[in-house]
């Protein structure tokens, strides 16, 4: 089977809902050319149209995409860094959003927010190293983080034919994971549906994005200890899947989140807050995240140091093992 | 557009908006308003300019605007009491109203966030081969958020067909222009290559040749244009300022905007008899609209949530 990479599954995503769609187009800084690779080859099969490079004003093309959504048509913005939603956050959060419930339901704002590259890059230091998914998620913005290539298709393809404004995160972390696909299977990943990434008894991890990676590690090498880890990747941040989350905690009675937010008041913080009020646990769950209010410095050790990790992973799912008794 | 018409709409929206103040002060609007009084003839002559099928912005003081651009003023009350029946079914209120049936796409409540709304539905209906023009309104105090600024460059660059309408009052809240704006502010559109003409905003025959022609231009293709609309808020920057009383600008500098009127100006282009049948036919308007207002359903609690999502199947 050929193999396909997550940064390839996106792109492919987008050239096929362009070819699919007449609405949908896409917009952002250096797309003509692709410099993330995201929007390769599209300028040529799509034109300039479809393919608008725009200058560096993230801000007014970012209403300028509502706008273009409120007249009918389906654009898609690539953002070179997620720290650029920070600067859009009311083009987004106040504007797209808002629309609908604010005019009575008479409009929809159908924009699709990707970030190929969020999360650490590795070397590029605080202001280009956050990941701000646990914000959209907060304000209500239906926001996404694929982990799988497949998937990496399949929910950009969903978040492109959603009618609502939908923020893609692709993190950079996960952006090189290849995996065998017959690309005749590759299809729409509805929004909202969790999955189990690898099925176990003892314990759940929740995890997102690349942090499955450290997931499906660390329930490896658990695995030769004889302790059966489940993973499961909620794939949408917003909305939760809370009753896939659920099934699998029924099974389990144990819940570690893996989440790379800050702590306080992060996507982890949520899936630990629904598990108080809605989980019959045999242990206090356990939430590994980056530390509150972190800022990822630049040195390779300090920015590993801040991000959640394999390490505390294996602690963590050990603590809960441990605690509460009656495993 | 005859002079009866423009004389009709810069009549209605006053005679609204002093309706709505009494509204505020009874309780029945909740929140206030931000009165238009005084800068009627702005809406009034760049909407006459419009086709019914080209689309507007507006602005936190923007009642003038979607009367002009012909909504219903019955609907209109009604948003602004909150209720059901209302433009947006109760849930924008006095900063928010939209049809978008009439290609208004919102009333914005965010200062300078709209030029770039209406660039891109303009670009967007363009590029579906429609030639419809897209107006956006806002203030002087625009002119200083950075978000209006990218949008010029925008609309420029891509030789949008949309019209941008500012609407110089002379004051953003209490700060006046002189204290808030380096230059000018045609130059600020002129250095992006947009042709900028101040206007004389209280006069609605020359607010109306100037949008002509600027409309003309947008839908042969030629870009946008920056109508700077010298004008007059006779009236408190929102109601809050008729208890406040914030002291910001003379007495007499108020009366000399008094002696401009626009009601005043267009009105003295009519015979007597025929502005007194205009004034009877906007009360009687009015009267009905505000009787049907008042007596429709507020919404249900239940419902609060209701329109958040356009896809809500997703959501659970
Ligand atoms: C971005 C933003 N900043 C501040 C405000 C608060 N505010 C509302 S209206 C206003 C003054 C706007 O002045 P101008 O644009 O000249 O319009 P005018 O009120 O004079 O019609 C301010 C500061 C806001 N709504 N949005
Ligand atoms: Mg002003």
């Amino acid at each position: 089977m050929p193999k396909l990479s997550y940064l390839k599954a996106l792109n492919r995503a987008l050239g096929d809902e362009m070819a699919a769609d007449p609405d949908v187009f896409v917009l952002g800084e250096d797309i003509r050319v692709a410099a993330s690779n995201l929007t390769a080859g599209l300028f040529d099969r799509f034109g300039a149209d479809r393919v608008l490079d725009t200058p560096l004003s993230e801000q007014a093309f970012t209403n300028f995409a509502t706008g273009a959504a409120l007249a009918g048509l389906r654009p898609v913005i690539e953002f070179q860094i997620p720290s650029l939603l920070f600067l859009v956050f009311e083009q987004i959060a106040n504007q797209a959003h808002k629309f609908s419930l604010m005019t009575g339901g008479q409009c929809k704002v159908p924009v699709t927010y990707v970030v190929p590259g969020s999360g650490s890059r590795t070397g590029w230091a605080g202001q280009h190293s956050d990941h701000p998914y646990s914000l959209f998620a907060h304000v209500g913005v239906k926001t996404v983080v694929p982990a799988t290539p497949a998937d990496a298709y399949g929910l950009l393809l969903s978040a492109i034919r959603d009618d609502d404004p939908v923020v893609v995160f692709a993190p950079s972390g996960a952006l090189g994971v290849r995996e065998d696909v017959d690309f005749s299977t590759l299809a729409p990943v509805p929004l909202g549906v969790g999955r189990i990434a690898r099925s176990g008894s003892d314990v759940t991890v929740v995890a997102l994005g690349h942090l499955i990676q450290d997931a499906l590690a660390v329930a490896d090498e658990l695995a030769g200890e004889g302790v059966s880890v489940e993973v499961f990747d909620p794939r949408t941040v917003y909305p939760l899947d809370v009753e896939g989350l659920a099934a699998s905690v029924a099974r389990t009675r144990r819940l570690v989140v893996i989440d790379d937010s800050n702590r306080s008041s992060g996507f982890g913080a949520e899936v630990l807050a629904v598990a108080a009020e809605r989980f019959d646990l045999a242990a206090p769950p356990r939430r590994v995240t980056r530390p509150d209010g972190a800022v990822l410095p630049f040195a390779l050790a300090l920015d590993r140091a801040v991000q959640p990790g394999r390490d505390q992973l294996l602690a963590a799912v050990r603590g809960v093992l441990t605690s509460g008794g009656d495993r | 557009m005859t002079s009866v018409d423009l004389y009709r709409t810069v009549r209605l929206i006053r005679r609204f908006e002093e309706r709505a103040i009494e509204f505020v002060r009874s309780g029945e609007i909740v929140g206030g308003i931000h009165p238009y009084i005084g800068e009627e003839a702005v809406a009034a002559g760049v909407c006459a300019a419009l086709r019914p099928d080209d689309l507007i912005t507006s602005t936190h003081r923007g009642h003038g605007h979607v009367l002009a651009k012909g909504v219903n003023p019955a609907r209109m009350f009604a948003e602004l009491m909150g209720r059901e029946s209302g433009l947006n079914k109760g849930r924008g209120g006095s900063m928010h109203a939209a049809d978008f049936g009439l290609g208004i796409l919102g009333a914005n409540a965010i200062v300078g966030a709209a030029g770039s709304i209406a660039t891109g539905a303009a670009w967007a209906h363009r590029r579906r081969g429609r030639d419809v023009v897209a107006v956006s309104f806002f203030g002087d105090g625009a002119m200083n958020e950075g978000m209006l600024l990218e949008a010029f460059n925008l609309a420029a660059l891509w030789r949008v067909p949309v019209l941008f309408v500012c609407e110089n009052n002379g004051y953003a809240t209490t700060m006046p222009v002189a204290g808030a704006v380096a230059g000018s502010i045609t130059g600020r559109a002129k250095a992006f290559g947009i042709p900028a003409f101040t206007i004389d905003g209280q006069d609605p025959e020359k607010v109306l040749a100037a949008t002509t022609a600027a409309a003309e231009r947008a839908r042969a293709g030629k870009g946008p244009t920056f109508l700077e609309c010298l004008t007059h808020r006779l009236d408190a920057h929102h109601t809050f300022e008729h208890r406040a009383r914030l002291s910001y600008r003379s007495a007499e500098e108020l009366s000399a905007g008094w002696s401009r009127d626009p009601v005043e100006i267009q009105g003295a282009r009519l015979a007597a008899a025929d502005r007194a049948a205009v004034d009877a036919e906007v009360e009687a308007l009015l009267d009905a609209a505000a009787g049907i207002a008042l007596g429709s359903a507020h919404p249900d609690p239940a419902a609060a949530l209701e329109y958040l999502y356009a896809s809500p199947e997703v959501m659970r």
